[in-house]
């Protein structure tokens, strides 16, 4: 990389106080748009640091698809299912929330000792291959990775096919038990929910 | 600091963080949306890892990279079947809220 190391530095701190900041703003707000936003904007600062890392396809492909498409997704399904609603209170929400919270900073703590004891054999980044990296993505990907490529897109043909078949919504023209016709607008609204609430 | 670049270390940390904070996302959300959100942010906690990994120590043969673009192809198509069972299970419950998905609960 050609940028100076100070640079570097700089744009490291910043772009992951962005991912951190950002990702704890996606679970701890309380407006699921804003979160859904947030996470667009933790989804481009992780294409940074792959861009610090010399992998510029990846990036790029991260930008595409993470920003692109899935965080797309993500909105309008926000927006299609997003209605105000009132929580049920669970009664031991609070020690829920302790445990799952020790556990969480357990595992941080341990994966960070892993991080920081163990000795890393590195060779050296400076040498790293840089631009020629997406010459190289592509030669793995047609000789010895070409198995997992193909059953890659096969994997992308299903999920498209039963994401449609999921969900699509089957509309009748007409009621089967009484023959009227339907009122297509208010399919969902007028229905009763089909599987009711036990609780 | 003298250092010639960032060190590894930092590149883990910050992904450790970031897998930290989708686990605490994953086990307190309310919001289904903001599940698959929280396993999105995981995903990207373990790309992080294959792309320092693949940097620092395998810098010749980069199949970290390569590791990445799958794990970006298996995490679309998770995104895109997981909205899609969120809708239809909205149209069936009225409700996005985890706690009222106990069909399965013994």
């Amino acid at each position: 990389m050609s940028i100076a190391i100070t640079t570097q530095f700089i744009c490291f701190t910043v772009l992951s106080l962005v991912v951190i900041i950002g990702a704890l703003g996606v679970v701890l707000l309380e407006s699921i748009v804003y979160s859904a936003f947030l996470l667009g904007g933790v989804f481009m600062s992780v294409a940074g640091l792959y861009l610090l890392l010399n992998a510029s396809f990846v990036a790029a492909a991260q930008v595409l698809v993470y920003v692109g498409a899935v965080n797309v997704l993500i909105i309008f399904a926000i927006m299609l299912v997003n209605k105000k609603e009132d929580l049920k209170p669970i009664n031991d929400i609070n020690s829920r929330r302790v445990i799952s919270t020790s556990i969480c900073l357990t595992l941080l703590s341990l994966l960070i000792r892993v991080d920081l004891t163990n000795v890393w054999s590195l060779s050296s980044p400076q040498n790293s291959i840089g631009e020629e990296s997406t010459i190289r993505i592509g030669e793995h990907l047609f000789s010895d990775y070409l198995l997992p490529f193909e059953v890659a897109s096969v994997l992308l043909l299903m999920a498209m096919i039963g994401a449609i078949v999921l969900a699509r919504r089957d509309v009748m023209s007409k009621d089967i038990s009484t023959g009227l016709p339907v009122d297509q607008e208010l399919i969902e609204k007028s229905s009763e929910p089909l599987l009711t609430n036990k609780n | 600091m003298n250092l010639e670049s960032i060190p590894l270390q930092a590149f883990l940390i910050v992904s450790s963080a970031l897998f930290c904070i989708g686990i605490w996302g994953l086990l307190n959300s309310r919001n289904a949306v903001r599940v698959l959100m929280s396993i999105e942010l995981m995903l990207n906690a373990v790309n992080i890892n294959l792309m320092a990994f693949s940097s620092y120590i395998d810098n010749n043969l980069i199949q970290g990279q390569v590791f990445t673009i799958f794990v970006i192809t298996v995490a679309a198509a998770e995104a895109a079947v997981g909205l899609a069972i969120l809708l239809s299970l909205y149209r069936n419950r009225v409700t996005v809220d985890m706690e009222s998905f106990n069909l399965l609960k013994w």
